[in-house]
């Protein structure tokens, strides 16, 4: 069995690497960014129906924590990282040193959030229902405007991350990129759906039930919440890396609202579900462009049509996993993953 | 002193604005407990309503109060049908499904009502004609008011009224203050609750529809994209008088629209946008259910 896994992670790296440097050679740039920004939307999905789909609070102020992941990640990078990173290339090769540097600034970005998801939850999580989404769409909003005014990071200009020594913060490794999500998809996973994850769903499912029980239901949503922001401000982090430059209009409620759309359209209580739809709901308005003015339109219809159609979301609670291909009788009875 | 008056004076008319698109959402939220995220676009065509049907009635270049009313009427009417329209065909197939579904379509149609109002009016902002020319009528020492700010606050001012007679005195009233307290029950005592939700977004929309035209005369830039601030405001708005209120909706939207235009004048603009949601959380965490609403009752 470890034997099986150190060989998992060996391919795991190999495949990394050969993604790293063979899809810069098959996509051009324009393929590049819309495949990371729909790994940073599957990403921020994904963090969500932690809280809106397992624990069943619903927030609807997600972008907020992508924004501070972004713009701490984007700080942490300029002023401290810069150095770090030319020091490193001056003794490793240049990918290397990248490589070796790319965690920091999405740990700064993640605990920045997780950190701005205690200071918001404590106070929000008292709140039930529609109250709590209103007031995490107000937190969103604040913490938007208040970036919009510090002048360290950009104001209303925008913050670019091309250094003051000329040192290129960017990082594009498109497989590094798309393994940070995998893993976070899967430490989430790997939360919610082990003993202790019970708990999430025990206080969706009947907060009183679970009081009784015995469930610190107050923790248990903080601690979704926090888990939630902190992968939300790593999803910031990479969108800010990948993109060099970072502005609070991509953070408006317009963007928490979309994200609560794949979580929703995925079906409550899917990861998979959420990842599936943020990289659909991502790649539309692109595959649509040929449509011109249309496209959005069509987009909009989507949504609509696709809630009137299934209100429970694509996949309802269920999770898409390899399960589904073998035999039905190996399949353990509802335990989804 | 003189200088705070005037500031208080555009903050009323701002807030008579909010409160008149807040009354939707309050609305809506009584009746079917969804944040109708959608209010602020119908707001956004009732002020392109306004600007087409000025021109094609010839009505742009002269200031009569006529012809207002005669563009207000038009936008309101188109409105209504739109808010009819969206409820049931968007909302209506999804009465009984989870309560998120309904939320999601909502931002659907918000998005759907945005780009289908670049495509067909255009994304570049336009100029709303002006219906009544600018001019003081009123000044009191330093203080002048202006044709705009009175027609704007006596407006909003007489819908205001003319929804608490609607909702008070009317067998329609009764019915939709039923379905608010208590659908099924009410669908059991032979109120057509259907129809009722359908008239309560009729008159929901038609207010919004109001609003744009009210902005319209005293904000002239209007575009496809107007409605999505101003709508997440008169939702704080709502939320500050207490969602599900009528008279929470009206003294919310005032306060609001008064708190902002302070803020923006005495401390800073750029803090004007933030201080909406500033309220809105110290009002959650405080008293959650706004100024006049009641605690629901919690059931096990």
């Amino acid at each position: 069995m470890r034997a099986r896994g150190l060989l998992g992670v060996a391919a795991a790296i190999v495949l990394l690497a050969l993604a790293d440097w063979a899809l810069p050679q098959i996509l051009n740039r324009y393929y590049l960014t819309i495949l990371v920004r729909i790994l940073v939307a599957v990403l921020a999905a994904t963090s969500l129906q932690l809280v809106n789909g397992f624990t069943g609070q619903f927030s609807i102020g997600h972008a907020g924590f992508m924004a501070v992941g972004a713009y701490v990640s984007a700080a942490f990078s300029v002023y401290l990282g810069a150095g770090w990173l030319a020091s490193l290339a001056a003794v490793l090769p240049a990918g290397i040193a990248r490589l070796a540097y790319f965690p920091l600034p999405l740990l700064a970005g993640g605990l920045a959030a997780s950190l701005a998801g205690l200071v918001v939850g404590v106070p929000s999580l008292r709140l039930r229902g529609d109250y709590l989404a209103i007031a995490t769409l107000g937190f969103g909003e604040i913490i938007r405007i208040a970036i919009l005014n510090v002048d360290t990071v950009g104001g209303a200009r925008g913050f670019s991350l091309s250094a003051p020594a000329g040192v290129d913060l960017r990082y594009e490794g498109i497989g590094v990129i798309g393994a940070v999500v995998a893993l976070s998809v899967f430490v989430m996973a790997r939360l919610v759906y082990s003993a202790g994850g019970l708990a999430f769903r025990a206080v969706r499912e009947d907060e009183t039930a679970a009081e009784a029980m015995g469930i610190p239901t107050t923790r248990v949503k903080v601690e979704a919440f926090v888990v939630a922001s902190f992968f939300a401000g790593v999803a910031g982090a990479l969108f800010a890396h990948a993109e060099g430059y970072v502005h609070t209009n991509s953070f408006t409620f317009v963007r928490s609202f979309e994200i609560v759309a794949f979580v929703v359209l995925g079906g409550l209580g899917s990861l998979t579900g959420a990842a599936l739809a943020a990289a659909v709901l991502t790649a539309a308005p692109e595959l649509l462009r040929g449509l011109g003015e249309w496209r959005m339109i069509l987009y909009s219809l989507l949504i609509i049509v696709t809630m009137i159609l299934r209100p429970q979301g694509l996949l309802g609670s269920r999770e898409l996993s390899l399960r589904w291909l073998r035999p039905r009788s190996t399949a353990v009875a509802g335990r989804p993953g | 002193m003189e200088q705070f008056l005037q500031q208080l004076l555009n903050g009323i008319a701002w807030g008579g604005i909010y409160a008149l698109i807040a009354l939707g959402y309050t609305m809506v939220y009584g009746v079917l407990r969804l944040i109708n995220f959608a209010h602020g676009e119908v707001y956004m065509v009732g002020a392109m309503t306004g600007y087409y049907v000025a021109h094609a009635l010839g009505l742009a270049r002269q200031s009569s109060l006529a012809g207002l009313l005669v563009v207000l009427a038009a936008a309101m009417a188109v409105c209504a049908l739109l808010g009819a329209t969206i409820e049931r065909v968007a909302y209506r197939p999804l009465r009984s499904a989870p309560r998120l579904a309904p939320l999601i379509t909502a931002i659907g149609v918000s998005l759907l009502l945005q780009n289908a109002g670049q495509l067909v009016f255009g994304a570049d902002p336009k100029f709303f004609p002006p219906l009544l020319q600018a001019r003081e009528v009123l000044r009191v020492g330093a203080l002048a008011v202006s044709n705009i700010q009175l027609t704007v606050v006596a407006t909003a001012l007489v819908l205001m009224a003319a929804l608490q007679l609607v909702v008070m005195r009317t067998r329609f009233g009764r019915a939709m203050r039923a379905v608010s307290v208590d659908a099924p029950a009410a669908a059991l005592m032979g109120v057509p609750v259907d129809r009722v939700i359908t008239g309560t977004f009729v008159l929901g929309s038609a207010l919004a529809a109001a609003a744009g035209i009210l902005v319209g005369l005293s904000n002239p830039k209007i575009d496809p994209l107007m409605g999505l601030l101003p709508g997440l405001k008169a939702f704080v708005a709502a939320v500050l008088g207490g969602i599900g209120s009528i008279p929470g909706a009206m003294v919310g939207g005032l306060l609001l629209g008064i708190v902002e235009t302070l803020v923006a004048g005495y401390l800073s603009s750029t803090y004007r946008d933030a201080i909406a949601f500033v309220i809105l959380i110290a009002i959650l965490l405080y008293r959650p259910t706004g100024l006049f609403g009641s605690e629901p009752a919690e059931k096990v």
